[in-house]
């Protein structure tokens, strides 16, 4: 599919970086799942946790990552680099900020605003979530354009990938759901995992730019 | 010849296993859990099975005289009525059976009572066959009561008497034991408003729950009998006075009713030192059921 536009089909970065990448997209799927279960944790007080409250946070964040899988995959068109890689990790951490500063004021609204519980939550998950969740439904794609070397090893590529972030959204969920709760307080476990996003990103950069291969020099 | 024999045996085997002779008259599966009602040869039952090895009892009516209380954390409910004898508007959150609410019609026919229970199956067999009669100035709404609180805090709705009964043995719904939620209750009272919260914590949770309590309110009692559930009752009132109490309890007979005022005021007790440190519920923190399942 982007091979007609993308001439280079050489590997961008070192076979060495594949840990380091699948170790990213492996954060990511393990944030999603996490701030997923969150979610319903912060919806609770304003619309209650029945079955259709959960089912306005999982329609949102399917919407949301199958539109960051479109999106990361245009994004890996237009000169992919580990860099930009990075780039992608501080801008899905940094979109948890207004969720932490004004997740409550958002909700307040939408109750006043919507009487039903089912389309309060559903309003209530794509105000907060929708951002958050298509930035980082980005990582995916865009890993396995950085993996990728040759159109023969692309579906072992992105088989490995889906492996390692699946798998991380299987940890986040069970961690969050058995034990961070029982740790720590909601918006604890939400800024740390922006955090986290934000240190991938910042190591994706410095990798990125000891290797001579950062953002600016991709564009040169 | 063989099928008879069969048969007995499956009769006898089921004889065995079951505790009592219950008959299942309604079986339903609703969006929350399996709603089974139960005739005995003196009570019927709404009860709700999560997994085939637990049955809980969620409510119980006799058959000869359906007002007169079953269980005994129902008994200890009626209590706080002796801080607010007249109350005008009630508020049940949780209504199960409706044995509570029913009995409360009977006791304060003017009052207007709302009872909010998220569901809808549970309604429709209170009504049916708990005969649970909504008047027409009662309401039953079928709603999240976490929802409902605030939406009647926005209409600016306030209440004599607020009982919290949405627990049931297996399940806690975790937004609805918090600090933030009993905040939000102690709002929707009216000047000398009583709140009671019928309570099922075993013994990790408990302490949590009483230091949520204590956190919310500014005075709390604790009623409970050795066995079983423990009921809080608090109020928008400075702390009552018990001998004052004790004389309303005196001239109120409600005995009837299966309730021994005088009886459950001796039942009361102040929480302990030890629970009160026990770390407050909230919004941000609420492992409700992981804290009552570590026991």
């Amino acid at each position: 599919m982007a091979t007609s536009k993308e001439t280079n089909d050489a590997l961008i970065v070192p076979a060495g970086r594949a840990p380091l990448i699948m170790l990213l997209a492996f954060t990511g799927g393990f944030s999603i799942m996490s701030i997923e279960l969150l979610a319903g944790r912060m919806l609770a007080p304003y619309f209650g946790s029945s079955i259709y409250v959960w089912g306005s946070i999982i329609t949102v964040f399917m919407l949301s990552l199958s539109l960051g899988y479109l999106l990361g995959g245009r994004l890996s068109l237009r000169s992919p680099s580990l860099g930009r890689f990075g780039i992608i990790f501080l801008v899905a951490g940094g979109t948890i900020t207004p969720l932490l500063l004004g997740g409550n004021a958002i909700m307040e609204v939408v109750f006043a605003a919507v009487e039903d519980p089912r389309y309060g939550s559903l309003l209530a998950s794509l105000a907060l979530f929708f951002i958050p969740t298509v930035a980082m439904g980005t990582i995916s794609p865009y890993a396995v354009r950085l993996l990728v070397d040759t159109v023969g090893h692309s579906g072992h590529v992105a088989g490995l990938l889906y492996f390692v972030s699946t798998l991380g959204s299987a940890l986040g969920t069970l961690l969050t759901s058995f034990y961070f709760v029982l740790w720590f307080e909601v918006t604890s476990i939400l800024v740390s995992l922006g955090l986290a996003l934000v240190l991938c990103g910042v190591i994706a950069l410095l990798v990125s730019a000891r290797a001579g291969g950062g953002v600016a020099g991709d564009k040169a | 010849m063989r099928a008879v024999l069969t048969s007995l045996l499956a009769g006898m085997l089921t004889a065995l296993v079951m505790p009592t002779h219950a008959e299942v008259i309604f079986e339903k599966r609703s969006l929350y859990r399996n709603i089974q009602v139960t005739d005995d040869a003196d009570r019927r039952c709404l009860k709700f099975a999560n997994r085939q090895h637990r049955v809980s009892r969620q409510s119980c009516q006799f058959h000869d005289d359906p007002n007169r209380l079953v269980f005994d954390y129902g008994k200890l409910v009626f209590t706080a009525f002796l801080l607010n004898p007249e109350p005008e508007r009630i508020l049940v959150i949780g209504l199960g059976g409706g044995s509570l609410p029913r009995l409360m019609q009977e006791l304060f026919p003017g009052a207007r009572i709302d009872s909010v229970e998220i569901d809808p199956a549970v309604i429709e067999v209170a009504e049916k066959y708990f005969d649970y009669r909504v008047r027409p100035d009662d309401r039953v709404l079928a709603q999240d009561g976490r929802v409902f609180v605030r939406r009647a805090l926005l209409r600016g709705q306030t209440y004599d008497f607020v009982l919290l009964d949405a627990f049931t043995g297996d399940y806690i719904p975790e937004h609805m034991m918090t600090l933030d939620y009993l905040q939000e209750c102690k709002r929707l009272l009216a000047e000398g408003g009583v709140l009671v919260a019928n309570t099922f914590s075993s013994s990790r949770l408990y302490p949590h729950e009483t230091a949520t309590f204590a956190a919310a309110f500014d005075w709390i009692w604790n009623l409970r009998r050795r066995s079983g559930n423990r009921v809080i009752i608090t109020g928008n009132m400075p702390k009552p006075d018990l001998e004052t109490v004790r004389e309303r309890a005196a001239a109120r007979d409600w005995r009837a009713y299966g309730i021994d005022l005088s009886a459950n005021l001796e039942l009361i007790t102040q929480p302990s030192a030890r629970e009160l440190e026990a770390r407050v519920l909230t919004d941000e923190y609420s492992p409700a059921n992981l804290l009552n399942a570590r026991d």
